[in-house]
């Protein structure tokens, strides 16, 4: 975590993510995971691993009342940001919401990023200059985003086929079914491979990037990592009201542990669902 | 299996030497053990008690006597137990009924074998036809002649008697002598069912609850006049396997000859299911067993390959793959036996009554609802148009995604691996 960085800033530590959006990162991971494991048990229910797994579980009953709970706690956090967002955007009238660095709308400046880090990628050019989020970030917020409202839609209309049959089709179930299964598998793999990787697994961060759990950075990774966004905060002043205490010993480790279980059930699955897929 | 051939063999010697060992037991009884008896000596006794009619009692004077080392020092035992013979169903006929050339004491040393014939002449001719009797002759081996059936010739019961060898409760067993017996099953190549009949629904009803109406073999084979399965005859050969279910199964039957298959099979297409088809001949389950509910999808399979793969993409399909029957399998909306394509207007699955199956779950389905298509074919444009391109769609969104942040995720790792090696690059991220 305390990396040898050139900065005077280094030992000191500024919060990026506040207690809500952490709570809301490991409610999506709890539920993640269990809605992975739940879901991906009835994708491939002719393998040995899906019937053993809903076997431990409890039987069938069982494998799907936890998927629905943790479809409700998911669509809960779900429900609870969309709403926390229009409370910002028309209550407060909080200005850069929607635009602006610290935005999750993408924007011009993510198309040349992308650009330049393929560049850099190639040594052709130096890596661009990031800001508050980088146009990855934005892409596993937008992908974690459509992806609840396409499966959770989805899901509610298998869950309450009948009436939901009133007012559409019913093949539409059918088509409910195979957006619900191809997009989840979508999430899995893209969860347990490029987002495990971009946030976490990469040799600059590896083998996790604590910030999500601890919800403090440190000057010096922060300066390095996002320099547009340091800088700005630095020169109006704003990076002093986001100074912190360095994480305490406890939350580090608790990081580490959520991580290797999270990590470690993630791969798991990542595994047994690749191997399924290609030999169905 | 052994001694049950030793036991017929006894039984078939004991007759054949019947004079020689009469002879010798008389002269036993008579001689006192004075002089050492012989044939000739016995000879000279025939003369004198030749007027006399036989009893039992005559009889079984020499042949029930258990303590003689003559009687048992034979080749082969002349011995016949009073006890198990008086209560025998042939006691009332009396020993000469059956040795009917024996008149008189003593008698001749050689006596002919046995005609079970004599008295039971439909059941010998209705065995001449049988399975058994045509492998007894063609294989030239000893397969069931009427004594491997039905036991010691000189204690056979009643079918009706609970000792019978052949009473409902005790048949299998019998049976199963030889077709439990899987060595000589191979031999001769006859089925060894013994322990997949015991296991059934009918072996259970019998052996745990001692139901005398349960079917046993030879409700389904017949008893004598057994015929392989490939004789159009035989009670077993496919067409007429459901009227021989349905000797018992009666309201199974009419639904089933109603239903498609059992129509298919009345306008003779040679694969046509019949009851043991989805049911199996010996290890019949009780339906309500949630291993066999499971199998009987893969049991519809068999024939219906493109439906059950269809089914198999499916919530329903999906649950039923995990072990769990708390879902829709074939029967729940098609029905087990009286089973009608869909453009008949009484079949489960017509358009019309789809609400109504359907509802049986699905409490409020409508008939938008039941639009929804439980066999969906993602690669059949023609039928699921909608979902075929919806699964085009996904299948494009899964590989565009992938192939870009697979490509982006491996250069990332390449080049931060090189920006390792290489040493600190220009302006690059923060973390060397």
């Amino acid at each position: 975590m305390e990396r040898a960085v050139n900065s005077n800033d280094s030992e000191q530590y500024y919060f990026r993510f506040s207690l809500g959006q952490r709570y809301l990162h490991g409610l999506v991971i709890t539920t993640f995971l269990g809605l992975a494991a739940t879901g991906m048990t009835l994708r491939f229910s002719e393998r040995g691993w899906a019937k053993s797994l809903a076997e431990i579980a409890g039987g069938f009953t069982a494998i799907l009342s936890l998927h629905k709970l943790c479809a409700v706690l998911i669509s809960a956090g779900f429900l609870y940001h969309v709403g926390d967002i229009l409370y910002r955007a028309m209550i407060k009238k909080e200005r850069g919401l929607f635009l602006g660095p610290y935005s999750m709308t993408p924007q011009p400046k993510d198309a040349v990023d992308l650009f330049e880090m393929l560049r850099w990628f190639l040594w052709m050019g130096p890596q661009p200059k990031f800001d508050h989020f980088a146009y990855w970030e934005k892409f596993d917020y937008w992908a974690v985003f459509w992806g609840m409202a396409i499966i959770g839609a989805t899901g509610y209309m298998m869950w309450f086929g009948p009436f939901f049959a009133r007012f559409v089709p019913g093949y539409l179930l059918n088509i409910a079914l195979l957006i619900h299964g191809e997009e989840a598998l979508l999430a899995v793999w893209f969860i347990f491979i490029i987002h495990f990787f971009n946030s976490h697994l990469r040799p600059e961060k590896f083998p996790l990037d604590p910030v999500i759990f601890t919800g403090r950075v440190s000057g010096g990774d922060y300066q390095h990592e996002r320099p547009l966004d340091y800088s700005r905060l630095d020169e109006s002043g704003a990076l002093e009201t986001l100074r912190s205490d360095p994480p305490p010993l406890w939350l580090k480790n608790f990081s580490r542990l959520i991580a290797v279980i999270a990590v470690g059930i993630g791969f798991v699955l990542l595994a047994l669902t690749w191997i399924a897929f290609w030999t169905e | 299996m052994v001694s049950g051939f030793g036991r017929i063999a006894c039984a078939i010697a004991a007759m054949l030497l019947c004079a020689v060992a009469m002879g010798h037991a008389a002269a036993t009884v008579k001689a006192a053990a004075t002089t050492k008896a012989t044939a000739t000596e016995a000879g000279a006794t025939t003369k004198a008690t030749a007027a006399k009619v036989l009893t039992d009692k005559d009889c079984l004077g020499c042949h029930n006597l258990k303590a003689s080392a003559k009687l048992q020092a034979r080749p082969v035992s002349v011995y016949v137990n009073a006890e198990i013979y008086q209560p025998s169903v042939h006691s009332k006929v009396g020993c000469v009924a059956c040795h009917s050339d024996i008149h008189a004491f003593p008698h001749p040393d050689s006596v002919k074998p046995v005609s079970c014939a004599g008295c039971h002449a439909s059941e010998t001719s209705a065995y001449a036809d049988s399975v058994h009797a045509i492998a007894e002759r063609e294989k030239k081996s000893r397969f069931p002649a009427c004594l491997n059936c039905h036991g010691n010739p000189h204690g056979i019961r009643a079918k009706t008697d609970p000792k019978s060898r052949v009473y409902p409760l005790n048949l299998p067993r019998t049976c199963g002598t030889c077709h439990g017996n899987p060595e000589l099953a191979k031999k001769y190549g006859f089925p060894d069912v013994y322990a997949l009949y015991m296991d059934s629904i009918h072996g259970f009803a019998l052996t745990s609850d001692g139901l005398l109406v349960a079917a046993t073999c030879a409700s389904c084979h017949g008893a004598h006049d057994i015929l392989s399965r490939k004789d159009p005859k035989s009670r077993t050969f496919p067409r007429n396997v459901p009227a021989t279910c349905g000797g018992c199964h009666a309201g199974i039957e009419v639904d089933y000859l109603a239903g498609a298959h059992g129509q298919a099979m009345i306008a003779g297409r040679s694969n046509a299911p019949v009851c043991t088809n989805c049911h199996t001949a010996h290890q019949i389950a009780q339906v309500d067993v949630v291993n066999w509910q499971l199998k009987t999808v893969a049991t519809c399979g068999n024939c219906h390959k493109a439906r059950l793969k269809s089914y198999r993409d499916t919530f329903h399909g999906q649950v039923t793959e995990l072990g769990f029957v708390a879902t829709a399998r074939c029967w729940s909306c098609h029905g087990a036996h009286i089973i009608l394509k869909a453009s008949d207007p009484n079949s489960k699955v017509a358009p019309a009554n789809l609400p109504t199956t359907c509802g049986k779950c699905h409490h409020g389905a409508t008939a938008s609802f039941v639009s929804y298509e439980p066999h969906p074919n993602v690669h059949d444009r023609r039928q699921n148009p909608a979902l075929y391109y919806a699964a085009l769609f996904m299948n494009l969104l899964l590989v565009g995604v992938f192939l870009f942040f697979g490509l982006h995720t491996a250069l990332w790792l390449a080049r931060s691996l090189g920006n390792g090696s290489r040493g600190k690059d220009n302006g690059a991220s923060g973390e060397q």
